[in-house]
């Protein structure tokens, strides 16, 4: 069989049927090269546009320069917040072998909290592995030392410079300025994220946070070409961040070191307005807190120490602090009974010891006891005789009352620009309906006319009412930007104030009535509330005292004043003042929460304010006669 | 006896230190498509020198091969050829037995040098086919043809097992233009081919994962983007962004950046595209064209049925490797990790694609001898 077919086996005719099949399959081999060179044109020519933009797509990339945040200063350019460098450990998780050893071990070198390996480990899994995480912002000196010396054991971490916002006022200006910290994730999801790409940190209260977007800037970019890895291989052009713009307010350190100190220590709050602006040049709240903890993230340790602080130095009691006003608000019940037509600044009242309603048994005392005789508006003021304010509120009622006292911004957000401020509460008859579902009785209106009851109002609110009053009834909605700046060398531009309103005021001579009442607080005679506080002070002051009683009375006795620390645990002390009395510069609130009277304990605060800004003013500074003794 | 294997011994020295006898057109052609294959190696292996010195180090020894080989006679061959085929099978089953459990696994470590088994059965395989075909009546029998069929199945179905699905297709494909060319009829093949499409989803069964996922995502790349569909993307931007000249030899964005993947090796053909645009491509097309051509003209001079289908299957399967990776990266194909002769940065590929055309060069070389 094999025999007979090799014999058959013909290599001619195999050849031919070779060459045939070679030729075929040439052929078709042909055939398939120009396939793939249609496909090859089909790719290059008719669809080259859009892989060539495919391409550059791929190969150019877009980085953010996150822009250096604004700097803010007061009114004289001191500094009140600024960048500076400082040193942070940065990783390198693709060059960490072992992510936790290593976390462990750099642990014993630098001590890294647990809040920093929260945030670390967070942020890692944000990032592309050869992207650098910071791990422990602002180190210390000490810190950055013995890293150097061990930093051979971590290779993948280093100390990085960058920049970070530091307040050298410190505590002083913490409720104002606010401070930044870190963005969160609620924060990021409120901003434009193209905006704060790669910007770290974000204004969280006060200052800080109400201008956060002046202060933030406009981020810059550079068109990079990237690798398929989206390391940076190259920057092909670069257009550089446009940093915030630099704030200037209003506020003058002096003043506020001036207000701070005059606290010593003690709970309450402090606002000075130029009442011809609104423009605020002190507001301090005291007790109060190092903003600088907050910017790269607060110790736990710090932090419970604040919160459990049982005078909550957190709390900004100039804008959210809640306090009765007290006597304080009796020369704006006084010009209302004017303005009103209600009284005469000549029409007189008998103040016995005891006010009654009539047809009521309830008596309303005066603070003196058998009370101050006749009394007109004059008297009434400097000697902050009750009977008087109580029949003058009940004539007016309930109704014209907080109508009137709405109009110098009682019961509402003064405006300023921050972030958080109380309303207050300006009692009405539809308040108390919206709270109690109670009618309004003549009694607390009566109570009303001497800043009691319902009646709550913040510091600010207050030094916003006491300068409405003093620029003869025009209000100006206070303000902390005074000006801004595009740079350090460029041009201060002056930010024009909001609208001022219209005067409340129709009769001037109603005005220099009530101003009358003022000037005797301070300088008056015998009985005055505050006398001597305006001794040997260049400019007349005009002023007001309040002593609101933090507790209610238990009994019905006539509070013995020999015992002033007592006291202090029962009363709240309120002092207003405004000078040059003819013409008003400067308008002061001020609340100490723990405080006997409010000439005594409130005024002296608000006289070594009133000194810092006469000082300001070029004038002598004479605090060395410092007001003793003062009646309440 | 001994002074027999002598003079045998000293007899094949000689010749193999004999003048070359070498076709010198497909000679320049191979050493074009190299120094093409090393400067586009430069380009994409982003100028490294010691990535062209090592493949020119192959191509050296690949053309130490050819010579070598090319001094070899097709009869001698021949008689070789069974120990050959016997050879690599078992290479291949020792492969198979080391490699058990532990994925893919495709090398033998011979401490020297690391290489696959199946790229001898590359060579081994066509051998093999015309050897059994060449004493035989053909067109080829039934019989015959089935015969082909088990030389044909056993180390293909050894290499998908390994698994690498390209090579055994690859490998098969070689052993089947061998029949293809000793005339097998039309009729035939027809059926033949209606069977291996009949059985494709009987394939589909016995494939991996990662197979199935290549075939799947060769049919809709965009669906998975950033797995394996990546590949294709990339590689089709590459060459679409080349246009009609090219981005410029070393200026290729998608190469140099790392966004086309396996950018030396299997994808080379993108960075070429890519940098030469569709003049390079087809320039570059018809040096592969010329190549295969001339040798289907080498085996159609062939003096035997042997030499015939050896080296005219070998021609055949050198242009499956262009076709299968030209139509890979340009998405017309799915993805197979198939080089493109030559050109790929890889060391067996390039000797044995080398040692092949040595025997083509032998064929050439003997042609006339029986004539």
């Amino acid at each position: 069989m094999p025999l007979r077919r090799r014999a058959i086996k013909d290599n001619r005719r195999e050849a031919h049927l070779f060459r045939v099949r070679a030729y075929t399959g040439f052929a078709l081999i042909l055939l398939g090269l120009l396939v793939l060179v249609g496909r090859f044109f089909y790719l290059q020519v008719m669809r080259h546009d859009e892989y060539a933009v495919r391409s550059e797509q791929n190969r150019v990339h877009l980085r953010r320069l996150p822009p250096a945040r604004g700097l803010i200063y007061d009114r004289n350019g001191t500094l009140l917040a600024d960048n500076v460098p400082a040193f942070r450990l940065d990783v390198i998780p693709e060059r960490v072998k072992h992510m936790e050893r290593m976390l462990k071990r750099l642990d014993t070198v630098v001590p890294l909290s647990a809040d920093d390996l929260k945030d670390f480990h967070r942020q890692l899994k944000q990032h592309r592995s050869f992207q650098s995480v910071p791990l422990k912002l602002h180190l210390t000196e000490d810190e950055i030392d013995r890293f150097a010396v061990n930093r051979w054991r971590f290779p993948g971490v280093d100390v990085v410079p960058y920049l970070t916002r530091h307040y050298p006022m410190g505590d002083i200006f913490a409720h104002v300025v606010g401070y930044v910290g870190r963005i969160n994730q609620r924060e990021l999801q409120q901003v434009n994220p193209e905006r704060y790409d790669g910007t770290t940190h974000i204004g969280k209260t006060g200052i800080e946070k109400y201008y956060e977007n002046k202060l933030h800037g406009e981020p810059g970019y550079q068109v990079v070409e990237v690798n398929a890895d989206q390391r940076v291989q190259r920057i092909l052009e670069t257009h550089p961040p446009t940093p915030g713009e630099n704030l200037y307010l209003s506020i003058d350190a002096n003043l506020q070191k001036a207000a701070y100190k005059a606290f010593a220590g003690r709970a309450g709050a402090a606002v000075a307005i130029d009442p011809r602006n609104g423009q605020v040049l002190a507001m301090v709240s005291v007790p109060t807190y190092d903003p600088n903890l907050f910017v790269n993230g607060i110790s736990q340790t710090d932090y419970d120490a604040l919160l459990n602080n049982p005078h909550h130095p957190l709390l900004d009691r100039a804008a959210v602090g809640r306090y009765p006003p007290g006597s304080t608000v009796k020369p704006f019940i006084g010009l209302g009974g004017l303005e009103l037509g209600l009284r005469t600044p000549q029409d007189t009242v008998n103040s016995t010891g005891v006010f009654y309603i009539p047809g009521q048994s309830r008596g309303y005392r005066d603070d003196q006891r058998g009370g101050a005789g006749i009394t007109d508006l004059r008297k009434a003021i400097a000697q902050s005789v009750n009977t008087y304010f109580y029949k003058l509120a009940l004539d007016m009622g309930i109704d014209r009352f907080s109508h009137w006292m709405a109009r110098f911004g009682f019961g509402q957000e003064p405006g300023i620009d921050l972030p958080r401020q109380g309303e207050g509460v300006l009692p009405s008859r539809e308040w108390k309906r919206g709270q109690t579902h109670q009618p309004w009785y003549p009694g607390e209106t009566v109570i009303a006319g001497i800043g009691q009851g319902y009646w709550v109002i913040t510091p600010l609110q207050l030094a916003h009412a006491l300068a409405t009053l003093a620029d003869k009834g025009v209000p100006h909605t206070p303000r902390l930007l005074m000006a801004t700046q595009d740079g350090v060398d460029a041009k201060v531009k002056p930010v024009s104030p909001p609208p001022a309103g219209a005067s409340v005021i129709k009769n001037p001579a109603d005005w220099q009535a009530v101003v009358n009442g003022m000037i005797d607080v301070v300088n008056g005679g015998p009985g005055t509330t505050a006398r001597g506080l305006g001794k040997g002070f260049p400019y007349v002051i005009a002023g007001k005292t309040g002593t609101a009683e933090r507790y209610s009375r238990k009994t019905k006795a006539y509070t013995n004043h020999s015992d002033l620390a007592a006291l202090a645990k029962l009363h709240r002390a309120l002092f207003e003042a405004f000078t040059p009395a003819e013409n008003p510069r400067i308008a002061v609130a001020v609340v100490l929460e723990e405080g006997a009277w409010g000439g005594s304990s409130a005024g002296p605060i608000a006289r070594k304010i009133l000194d810092a800004w006469a000082k300001e003013q070029g004038l002598p500074d004479d605090t060395s006669d410092e007001p003793k003794d003062m009646a309440p | 006896m001994i002074a027999a294997y002598r003079h045998r011994l000293g007899r094949l020295v000689r010749r193999l230190w004999s003048r070359p006898r070498l076709d010198l057109p497909l000679l320049g052609a191979l050493t074009a498509l190299a120094m093409v294959g090393l400067a586009t190696l430069y380009s994409a292996g982003d100028e490294s020198l010691s990535l062209v010195g090592s493949q020119a180090g192959r191509f050296v020894l690949g053309a130490i091969m050819l010579v070598l080989v090319s001094r070899i006679s097709p009869t001698l061959l021949r008689t070789w050829t069974p120990w050959l085929y016997a050879f690599s099978t078992a290479l291949l089953v020792v492969v198979a037995v080391i490699g058990e459990g532990k994925g893919a696994y495709r090398w033998l470590d011979l401490g020297v040098v690391r290489f696959q088994p199946s790229e001898l059965c590359k060579l081994t395989m066509p051998m093999m086919v015309a050897w059994y075909l060449h004493p035989r009546q053909l067109p080829p029998r039934w019989k015959d043809i089935f015969a082909v069929g088990i030389l044909i199945a056993v180390p293909a179905a050894l290499i998908a097992e390994q698994p690498d699905l390209g090579t055994a297709l690859l490998v098969a494909g070689s052993g089947a233009f061998a029949l293809f060319l000793s005339g097998m009829s039309w009729r035939r093949i027809a059926l033949l081919l209606g069977l291996v499409v009949a059985a494709l989803p009987v394939a589909w069964h016995f494939m991996h994962g990662y197979q199935r996922q290549r075939v799947m995502t060769f049919i809709n790349p965009e669906s998975d983007p950033l797995g394996t569909g990546w590949h294709i993307i990339q590689s089709k931007i590459a060459v679409g962004s080349g246009g009609i000249f090219g981005k410029g030899w070393h200026h290729g964005t998608q190469s140099r950046l790392e966004f086309l993947p396996e950018h030396t090796t299997d994808f080379i053909f993108a960075v070429f595209g890519e940098e030469f645009g569709l003049v390079g491509a087809i320039v570059l097309i018809a040096l592969y064209a010329f190549i295969i051509g001339r040798s289907l003209w080498i085996a159609m001079e062939a003096r035997d049925t042997y030499s015939r289908l050896l080296t005219g299957a070998i021609a055949m399967s050198f242009f499956v490797y262009v076709i299968v990776n030209g139509g890979m990266i340009t998405g017309l194909l799915p993805v197979v990790g198939v080089p493109l002769p030559l050109v790929s940065y890889g060391g067996t590929s390039a000797v044995s694609l080398l040692t092949g055309f040595g025997v083509l060069m032998s064929v050439h070389a003997h042609r006339k001898l029986l004539e």
